[in-house]
């Protein structure tokens, strides 16, 4: 199951690279409140993704050597933007990652069916949700965020 | 003059059995020197000095109100008036501060002028950055203390005329989360319950409401109860050791005291028990809920020992709390501040109707819910839609509810902006601070006090940038930040209705003439209209109405249809003995106690007022998946996990500081300030420690000492008291005006300087009782 194992590794790097991303857009934008205490909590989530797939990893194995998906690991939000505009761009640049970890739990969970995995059907069944959540907090920010941003913003 | 009142805050008892009417008692109270022979008239209306909505009479003398007297035939108070409504109602109105005039900055000073020129001014800077920059630029910050017909026209200009999502109300701070809770349950706002429930319960649940302090008489009609026959069991939820928590123990129910911060650990754990003991309707749930699996599984892990852990809470106290409702055949809930503005306040008020939901507790006499109010006219802001929400309780996401609107305005549909939900209050001071907005209305609110963490609102409001307009009965600490002041009508001076937390409609009729050239709130926003000449498709007056009753009528067709339908009251009709309860329509001429005793709920996609929201991270449900839930009437069981507040204490900052009320003040004062016997019985501000954080600091009761958070810091004197250990209270009434001229604290006793800029997910109301803060002793 080489490639199963490629996409169980994803699904960790990416939750990494999500809860990265969420903590640096939280201290980047500490003086919005909502955002800042929100995107703390969502990184949580994206932790407690890692910890429940943590048995699972150990039993396939991560494997981060095959050159294919590479091309998916998304790069992370090293450093935020300013502004209500540079706000904005980061909640959406948060939307594509995760967008990516919810594909990857999405062909995970595909995986595990075939194998029978019930442990990892669970896992990647109880992320998807929260990733969806995380995505539909991402989406409604964005939209309080843009007509003013766009329009008026100096 | 007597004043029997503050000392004897609730007054006589008259104790009644359980199911039976109860007892009126007339209060009265005339101006030293009046009595009842000498006064000339006696003008309707209603208590504005807090949400319980006491029927009155105004006393006029000489052109000048002099007193007030309860309404022995109204159904809210029976004839009783607090402290606050007997002392605060009417002397403000002839204080000699009043504006009279209004004012515009010169030179960096405010001067007197003429209206003309002040409205000349606003308008020329409202027009240039319409055709500027557009409609984003303006901001609306109003109040829960206008009257309807004034939300309603302010509504009509801000959504039909400038076309700005950015209106909100103080009602922000108070009421938003009752709102919110009963969206998120019910699928739209709609007290469930009614005052009379009282008469009828056999179990009453306080949720973070010390009623016997936030509404006096209310809290009468409850002590009425508990002293006579067959009287129920109290439940208090509150961290302090208050009136209504010694109550509770007096008549055998229970005190539950959580750490500041962690009230939903102690729901999930009460709405866990009724699941573990069959406390639960099954036929019930079945057939009127959705979202029973999910609760449970949030649940599951808050035994009473977790609460215990979590919140401090006696496992067996958790467990004889739920007993006490799982067994009460009329338990009925009541839910404010302590709840609606500490973390997770949306999730844990909604946990209160889940409780009801489980056990079928609803729309029957005794069985219900009263989510309370603030402020008194807070309803009727949710109802109008001058603060976030949308007329007549309509959905932002629903294109045929904001057709109707436009319709009945006969405007284009793209004017009303519903691309986003509305704009908060703390959302708007960030868009000026930022500089996107660049006019901010702001109507008889005092956020320069009021708002957490004040220092930067006052800043927000100096800078030059923005262009703040205050209109107001005096000039508050607020409107000396303004660079147009106008004058306002206060209530007596002018004529509306309001609403009360259990939907009594009352008509409050103009009794005295408002002071110099101050005008009311309606007439400012009609000649603001009329100036900027907003119009509508055909090219005719948006703004059509000039009196109260035209705007009324106008307001009572666009609630045809939905769950606040005024469409069967009249004028005539509220001249009557006594306030009416919406709905009032043609099935229901007469109104309606208790909303729900079908068990139907607003809840359908094409009928609710919004989809709902993920009660930890607020983000929107969308109509599709709305939809997909096929709620068609069945009330929403919602739940969410314990999460810990934003600001933990640390070595620094090892307490809890939490704000809150005092009896005998209102809001910032603007109107008990001004009443020597309300002002004498509390006139400075203090906080409140437990002896052991006392003791350890070196604290002894009446010392001075320095309160601070990683905020701000106040200067006051401390007292001994009723908080628990490890939490610090302090009142929010006071800022820097000082009616009796003798505080010494004066320049350093706001409360909000501490407050975080914070708040609720979904109500997006700030959180006010959750901030670390520390102690010091600074003087005898
Ligand atoms: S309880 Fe409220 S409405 Fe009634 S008299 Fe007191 S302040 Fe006024």
């Amino acid at each position: 199951m080489p490639h199963l194992s490629t996409y169980v590794g994803l699904a960790d790097h990416s939750e990494k690279t999500l809860a990265d991303s969420f903590r640096a857009v939280a201290d980047g934008h500490a003086h919005v409140s909502d955002v800042h205490f929100t995107c703390l909590t969502l990184a949580g989530w994206s932790d407690d993704h890692r910890h429940r797939l943590a048995s699972v990893v150990e039993r396939y194995g991560e494997d981060t050597d095959i050159d294919e998906p590479e091309r998916l690991h998304a790069a992370g939000l090293a450093e935020v933007r300013e502004g209500e505009v540079g706000l904005l761009r980061d909640l959406q640049d948060l939307h594509v990652l995760a967008s990516l970890v919810q594909t990857t739990w999405t062909v995970v969970a595909q995986g595990a069916q075939g194998l029978r995995d019930t442990e990892l059907l669970e896992v990647a069944h109880h992320c998807n949700a929260e990733t969806s959540r995380q995505l539909s907090w991402l989406n409604t920010r964005m939209k309080v965020a843009a007509p003013q941003a766009l329009i008026v913003s100096p | 003059m007597t004043t029997e009142r503050i000392d004897d805050v609730w007054g006589a008892r008259t104790p009644h059995p359980r199911a039976t009417a109860w007892p009126t008692r007339v209060d009265l109270h005339l101006e030293d020197g009046v009595s009842e022979a000498d006064v000339d008239r006696w003008v309707q209306s209603a208590c504005l000095l807090c949400s319980n909505g006491c029927g009155c009479d105004i006393a006029v003398k000489d052109g000048r109100m002099v007193g007030v007297r309860g309404r022995e035939t109204d159904r809210v108070n029976h004839g009783r008036l607090g402290p606050k409504g007997l002392y605060g109602s009417t002397p403000w109105a002839s204080s000699p501060d009043r504006l009279t005039r209004p004012l515009v900055r010169e030179g960096g000073r405010l001067v007197e002028t003429d209206w003309d020129t002040a409205m000349g001014r606003i308008v020329e800077r409202s027009r240039q950055l319409l055709d500027e920059e557009g409609p984003l630029t303006h901001g609306f910050y109003t109040s829960g203390q206008l009257f309807l017909e004034e939300y309603y026209v302010q509504a009509v200009v801000g959504k039909a005329g400038i076309g700005t999502p950015h209106m909100d109300g103080n009602t922000r701070l108070c009421t938003a989360t009752s709102a919110a809770a009963f969206k998120e349950s019910f699928g739209a706002d709609g007290q469930p319950g009614s005052y009379e429930d009282i008469e009828h319960c056999d179990a009453l649940f306080l949720y973070g409401h010390n009623m016997a302090e936030t509404q006096t008489v209310l809290w009468s009609r409850v002590l009425d109860r508990t002293h006579g026959d067959d009287p129920p069991r109290v439940v208090c939820v509150d961290p302090r050791r208050t009136t209504v928590a010694a109550e509770a123990e007096r008549t055998g129910g229970v005190h539950l005291r959580p750490r500041v911060g962690t009230n939903q650990a102690l729901m999930n754990a009460l709405t866990r028990e009724l699941m573990e003991n069959g406390w639960v309707d099954e036929a019930y749930v079945a057939t009127h809920t959705i979202g029973f699996d999910d609760l449970r599984s949030v649940v599951a892990p808050y035994t009473p020992e977790e609460a215990e852990r979590v919140c401090g809470v006696p496992a067996d106290d958790v467990r004889r709390a739920a007993r006490i409702f799982g067994e009460a055949e009329a338990p009925l809930s009541t839910v404010l501040q302590g709840f609606y503005q500490s973390h997770q306040a949306t999730a844990a008020s909604v946990a209160v109707h889940n409780l009801h939901l489980l056990r079928g507790m609803i729309g029957r006499p005794g069985a219900g819910v009263l989510q309370m109010n603030g402020q008194p006219t807070a309803q009727n802001n949710r109802e109008c839609g001058a603060d976030g929400d949308l007329t007549g309780f309509r959905n932002w996401d629903n294109p045929e509810h904001v057709r109707q609107l436009a319709d009945q305005w006969n405007v284009d549909p793209m004017t009303i902006p519903h691309w986003a939900p509305p704009t908060h209050v703390m959302q708007m001071f960030s868009y000026a601070e930022a500089g996107s907005i660049e006019l901010l209305w702001i109507s008889a609110t005092n956020p320069a006090v009021s708002m957490p963490e004040s220092a930067r609102i006052r800043r927000i409001l100096s800078k030059p940038e923005v262009f703040v307009i205050v209109q107001d009965l005096f000039l508050t600490e607020t409107a000396e930040l303004a660079d147009v002041v106008l004058p306002a009508a206060g209530w007596g001076e002018k004529t509306g209705c309001f609403t009360n937390v259990d939907r009594t409609v009352h008509l409050s009729e103009q009794a005295v003439d408002p002071p110099g050239e101050a005008r009311s709130d309606l007439d400012i926003f009609v000649a603001y209209a009329d100036a900027m000449g907003f119009v509508d498709r055909d090219g005719a007056p948006l703004v059509k109405w000039r009196t109260p009753e035209q705007v009324f009528e106008a307001w009572k067709e666009s609630t045809r249809g939905r769950p606040v339908d005024y469409t069967g009251l009249t004028y005539a009709k509220l001249r009557g003995p006594s306030g009416i309860q919406w709905p009032v329509n043609e099935e229901h001429p007469d109104g309606t106690a208790r909303l729900y005793a079908d068990g139907v709920f607003p809840s359908d996609t094409d009928v609710c007022e919004t989809y709902g929201h993920d009660l930890v991270t607020g983000a929107t449900v969308t109509e599709q998946e709305h939809r997909a839930l096929a709620p068609g009437g069945r009330a929403f069981l919602k739940g969410a996990p314990y999460l810990p507040p934003h600001e933990e204490p640390d070595d620094a900052y090892p307490l809890r500081y939490t704000t809150g009320r005092s009896v005998y003040q209102f809001h910032t004062r603007t109107k008990t300030g001004r009443s020597r016997p309300l002002d004498d019985a509390a006139p400075d501000a203090w906080v409140e420690l437990a002896a052991a954080d006392a003791e350890a600091r070196g604290i002894a009761d009446g010392d001075r000492v320095r309160v601070e958070s990683p905020r701000g810091a106040i200067e006051v004197r401390a007292r001994i008291g009723r908080v628990m250990e490890g939490a610090v209270f302090a009142p929010f009434h006071y800022g820097h005006w000082d009616p009796a001229g003798t505080a010494e604290d004066a320049d350093a006793r706001q409360a909000n300087e501490l407050t975080m800029t914070v708040w609720d997910p979904v109500s997006k109301q700030p959180v006010f009782k959750t901030a670390a803060c520390q102690v010091t002793r600074i003087g005898g």
